[in-house]
């Protein structure tokens, strides 16, 4: 079994706002990401996905093809968007990167037709990350 | 105390990637520009990951110019500066990253017997990378 990691960027923006909290319940959790006005990040995403190497090509899967997909399933919907205003996930669910980790594990899930996905990594920041596995 | 150590070491090679079994279309269908006749390089970025008990009296898990001459020896005077295609790893496989992480992995599991080899992580490009832990699934 070999892990294969796709690095790719987005940015969007989004604010954290929970409409069953008061106005200063919302301050007081989610601090200034409450500031409905939004802001926004560069987000870096890794998806793993892992799967036995094909003893003729080589591959766990084509990499050009997997670039295909993410651009498709993830990039198109989330860069350089209002993930509020502009993704079906984040209507009612608030964009945290906890959050964005799932739907893009969601997304991806049951597009790869070789490998399996393993994990989706969610930098928001250099120095904060989420990880999801799927459903334990 | 069972502890994990990662040292990361740079190697620079050249491949091409191209399947004998396939027609020259096929290997343009499948490998793209990695098929390029002449081949073409990268700069590697090779994380090599061991465990083991952290040794009361030395406060290690191993000692890491022992790993660094293994890997020294056996793996960067092997793949450095060198056309994988030519190594005699590739004779048979195409040097992709996922076969150059196994091969990899294979090599230092027989040759570095210090502490447990848990895993190899192979860079390809920044963009890109390979995890082979052998017949063990990776752990979160």
């Amino acid at each position: 079994m070999v892990y294969l990691t796709r690095k790719c960027e987005f940015s969007a923006s989004h604010y954290y706002h929970n409409p069953e909290f008061t106005e200063e319940e919302n301050r007081r959790v989610f601090g200034k990401c409450a500031n409905l006005n939004g802001h926004g990040h560069n987000y870096t995403l890794e998806v793993t996905v892992k799967g036995d190497v094909d003893p003729q090509t080589g591959f766990v899967v084509d990499l050009k093809e997997l670039k295909e997909i993410l651009n498709r399933e993830v990039l198109e919907a989330l860069d350089h968007r209002h993930l509020n205003k502009e993704v079906p996930e984040f209507v009612r669910q608030i964009p945290t990167t906890e959050n964005l980790a799932i739907a893009i594990w969601n997304r991806l899930q049951g597009k790869l037709n070789v490998a399996k996905l393993h994990r989706v990594r969610v930098y928001e920041m250099p120095d904060l990350f989420v990880d999801f596995y799927g459903e334990a | 105390m069972k502890a994990h150590l990662t040292r990361r070491y740079i190697f620079s090679a050249s491949h091409r990637l191209h399947c004998y079994k396939l027609s020259e279309e096929q290997n343009r269908a499948v490998y793209g520009k990695c098929n390029n006749p002449h081949g073409h390089g990268h700069n590697y970025a090779l994380e090599v990951t061991v465990s083991g008990q952290v040794d009361a009296k030395t406060g290690m898990i191993c000692n890491l110019v022992e790993l660094d001459e293994t890997v020294q020896r056996e793996l960067l005077e092997r793949f450095d500066h060198v056309n994988l295609n030519l190594c005699p790893e590739f004779k048979a496989v195409v040097p992709t990253t996922e076969n150059l992480s196994e091969a990899i992995f294979h090599i230092l599991k027989q040759n570095f017997r210090a502490a447990h080899l848990e895993k190899v992580r192979l860079e390809e490009t920044a963009m890109n990378s390979f995890e082979y832990a052998g017949d063990a699934e990776l752990t979160p």
